[in-house]
């Protein structure tokens, strides 16, 4: 982890290279016209490019705002781990909030069910926590590729003081000429991967030796079945129903968020050429292995015109 | 083919693929045509639905009357619950596939005149529009106008796609009937590059596979063969732009000049001037994170560092010195209203382009009747209206002609009121404005005079040419200009 920072590399591939020059476009515009941007960093490898890109869009200079990672409480350990290793690396400002309902309500994916639970400790928390920084803009690393409801949405995507998303009325965006005019306590989430795929964000991280949490390579890992998703049992939080069996099976992860949620998949891919293989050929989607995305049809929306990301 | 060989020529397919652009198209046409079905159809016969997508997709899906036990493969794209309750787009969608020879972002956009201005956004960065018709209605107001929008904003491949013809008896005669009277109004518009398809987005007949069973008769590509044929234009110009971003001091002695180069190329050594201001400088340096570049070109997000400290804010234009925007107070533009409240006369707005925001009063001047395909003369504009406009700017400003940078030729208007985007532009001329003693600041005048052959070599003069628009220049006789200049103390 520790080899020069920006180091002579062979040159991008021509559709990786317009990609990333359009996210830096709309990191530098975003940082020029805010007053007090903040940028959403989720420890998952959306947010480990976008973390990397914005070093690379204001660099010589270091990333002119800070991170905010909503933390649930119940991420895997190893994100934690990772976070607080890269925060040091690189220097950077980060901002950790929890929602304390979590505790003072005791407000858990097991206890709440999934809908719930993602509704306090994720929207919510978020809420809070732009509210609390009096932020008026925020980046994401959501993919347009992602899900039908992204699929729709701009890359200044406009909130109402309340952070509320209006999918029917969304401003005109021509060109790359973004809109930023905003009053008082509206703000805009900014999404600069917003034309990247899965298979592209895996090729980028490859080409630009992006470090990410080890859980995305496939390892022998200790798991348990639970409504048809494979939960990893790594972790004390974790309690067993009586039927509940732990296998070691060799497992990796596609999307990470809380460790309850979050479905393993079944693979060898030990390394980013296997990876980029595996996603090349495979039958499902990377949403397939999400709890909150199950609960019930449009439900990203739903979430999304209530301030979720 | 031995077994490494084969190995290297799949990878040499992959390399090809990935070293193209991808082609940004959009889907366009009147409400209910069938744009997301076909949309839909593309992305099931390339194989981009995965397997819990298309589970989803089963579901969702309305029993549907035909007993063809076919999906709906608009609710691919119509991901919003309005547009689901109401069976049509209300947004534009992005979506990304690929084959073996290309990757694609397909722009599907909506029908409904009400959502014009999301039609637009999608045409707005498109290289090719499927322009699609129902074979049975034939080419309504609605196709004409997305034609034209599509076509403004410099879209110059189209694909027509005749749609629904399993409903029209596979009529050969109609689609020809149709394709006629499309490239005749096409050719009003100056479009020539058509490609027409008749085809059943439903049954996904010439769009991915061939027809031969009822289209026998059809002898052209299908959708999927012409839209891998499609080229890409170049984005390079000949002039050198970079609007700056934002201006980056990491420390005491280094200021860089963030911005994406926008025409053009630069290397180390170049003259550079600075616009609005006028100032020259030399580029010393091309930083990037990863490497000191010696150029960059059209595209390439960079850092400036100049050799001299000169005053350059956030919107200001650094350019080559030869070939420089076109600079000025007035310029002519085609416009498309996009919001309920209009443009009206003479009310300031917002302008924004190249990362610069300035007041700019608008004078409309014509809008085009859809029907007639004639410009009328006009004092306004409503929402949806296609038409030309004279732009008044309080500053100097600088644009290139849209159809030769649309990146510095394109511009959006906000309206201060409601801080929405209400127009999107194009620029088209520069109004030369004749420079007039009264509009000069000072009281005093300097009075030259001087042969043809020497006024000539003045106009040719760089120093000149940039304060040629204020300067009134007149031709007269000796004799007259004798008698006034003597009445001068
Ligand atoms: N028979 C037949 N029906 C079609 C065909 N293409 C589309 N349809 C039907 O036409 C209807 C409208 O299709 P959409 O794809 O939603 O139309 P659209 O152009 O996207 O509509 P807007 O986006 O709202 O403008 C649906 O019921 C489709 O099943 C076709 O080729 N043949
Ligand atoms: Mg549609």
């Amino acid at each position: 982890m520790n080899e020069p920072e920006n180091h002579q590399k062979s040159p991008l591939e021509p559709h990786l290279k317009e990609l990333e020059d359009e996210a830096i476009f709309i990191f530098r515009e975003v940082a020029a016209e805010f007053e007090n941007p903040v940028m959403l960093y989720s420890v998952g490898k959306d947010s480990s490019v976008l973390l990397h890109l914005a070093r690379k869009a204001f660099y010589p200079e270091k990333i002119p705002f800070p991170l905010l990672h909503i933390n649930t409480g119940w991420k895997f350990s190893q994100m934690i781990e990772f976070r607080d290793a890269l925060i040091k690396r690189y220097e950077l400002e980060l901002i950790s909030f929890t929602n304390p309902r979590g505790s003072s309500e005791n407000v858990t994916p097991f206890t709440h069910g999934s809908a719930l639970y993602t509704d306090i400790m994720k929207t919510q928390a978020l809420r809070m926590a732009l509210d609390e920084g009096q932020y008026d803009a925020a980046f994401g690393g959501a993919r347009r590729d992602e899900e039908a409801s992204r699929a729709k949405e701009r890359i200044y995507s406009f909130r109402t003081p309340d952070h509320r998303w209006d999918p029917r009325n969304q401003r005109p965006e021509l060109w790359s000429i973004y809109n930023g005019m905003i009053r008082k306590g509206e703000s805009v989430r900014a999404f600069p991967l917003s034309n990247w795929t899965e298979s592209d964000v895996w090729q980028y991280i490859r080409a630009e030796d992006i470090p990410i949490v080890p859980l995305y390579f496939a390892k022998n890992r200790p798991v348990i079945e639970r409504d048809g998703m494979l939960i990893l049992a790594e972790d004390e939080r974790l309690e067993l129903a009586p039927n509940e069996q732990i296998k070691q099976m060799d497992i990796r992860f596609r999307t990470l968020g809380c460790f309850p949620l979050s479905g393993a998949i079944k693979s060898e891919a030990r390394n980013i050429d296997e990876i980029i293989e595996e996603i090349e050929i495979a039958t499902v989607s990377e949403r397939q292995g999400r709890a909150i995305d199950r609960d019930q049809a449009g439900s990203m929306e739903m979430k999304k015109r209530e301030g979720y990301f | 083919m031995s077994e490494l060989n084969l190995a290297k020529q799949q990878d040499l397919t992959k390399f090809t693929l990935k070293n193209l652009s991808p082609l940004r198209f959009i889907t366009c046409g009147s409400v209910d045509d069938g744009k997301s079905t076909l949309i839909g159809r593309l992305l099931w016969d390339t194989k981009a639905v995965k397997e819990d997508q298309e589970e989803r997709l089963r579901q969702d899906s309305r029993k549907q009357k035909d007993g063809l036990n076919l999906p709906e493969f608009a609710l691919l794209l119509d991901g919003l619950q309005a547009e689901r309750e109401q069976g049509i787009t209300i947004d534009v969608a992005y979506r990304y596939f690929s084959t073996s020879k290309r990757t694609f972002i397909v722009a599907d956009t909506p029908g409904h005149e009400q959502y014009t201005r999301n039609m637009a956004t999608g045409a707005s960065s498109a290289e090719l529009a499927i322009l699609l018709v129902d074979a049975r209605v034939g080419i309504l107001e609605q196709t004409k106008r997305h034609a034209m929008i599509a076509s403004m904003m410099g879209i110059k491949q189209f694909i027509l796609a005749v749609n629904k013809i399993d409903l029209a008896n596979y009529d050969r005669q109609l689609f020809e009937t149709i394709e006629t009277e499309f490239s005749e109004f096409a050719l009003s518009l100056g479009i020539t590059d058509i490609i027409s398809i008749p085809m059943c987005a439903l049954k996904g007949e010439n769009v991915v596979n061939k027809d031969l069973e009822h289209m026998a008769w059809y002898e052209g590509p299908t959708l999927l063969e012409a839209l891998e044929r499609a080229t890409i234009r170049s984005k390079q110009t000949v002039g050198f732009r970079m609007p700056v971003q934002r201006v980056c001091r990491p420390n005491e002695s280094l200021r860089g000049y963030q911005g994406t180069v926008s025409g053009g190329a630069v290397k180390p050594g170049d003259s550079v001037v600075i616009l609005p201001s006028g100032i020259k400088a030399n580029v010393t340096n091309i930083i990037t994170f990863d490497l000191v570049r010696n150029a960059a070109v059209a595209g390439d997000a960079i850092t400036l560092e100049l050799d001299r400290n000169v005053d350059i804010a956030r919107g200001d234009m650094i350019s080559s010195i030869d070939a420089r925007p076109l600079v000025g107070h007035n310029f002519s533009a085609n416009i498309i209203c996009l919001a309920q409240s209009g443009i009206v006369a003479n009310k300031r707005y917002w302008l924004k382009s190249s990362s610069k925001l300035q007041r700019v009063v608008v004078e409309p001047i014509s809008v085009i009747d859809l029907k007639s395909g004639q410009y009328d003369a006009c004092d306004s504009f409503e929402l949806n209206n296609i038409g030309k406009v004279k732009l008044r700017f309080e500053e100097e400003a600088n644009f290139d002609i849209y159809d030769e940078n649309p990146d510095t030729g394109s511009f959006i208007l906000i309206d201060p009121d409601s801080n929405n985007t209400i127009a999107g532009g194009m620029i088209s001329a520069k109004i030369e404005q004749v420079a007039n003693i009264d509009n000069f600041n000072e009281e005093e005048i300097i009075v030259f005079s001087m042969s043809l052959v020497e006024a000539k070599k003045l106009q040719q003069l760089e120093g000149f040419k940039e304060i040629s628009d204020k300067v009134q220049q007149t031709q007269t006789i000796k004799s007259k200009l004798r008698n006034l200049l003597s009445d001068i103390d």
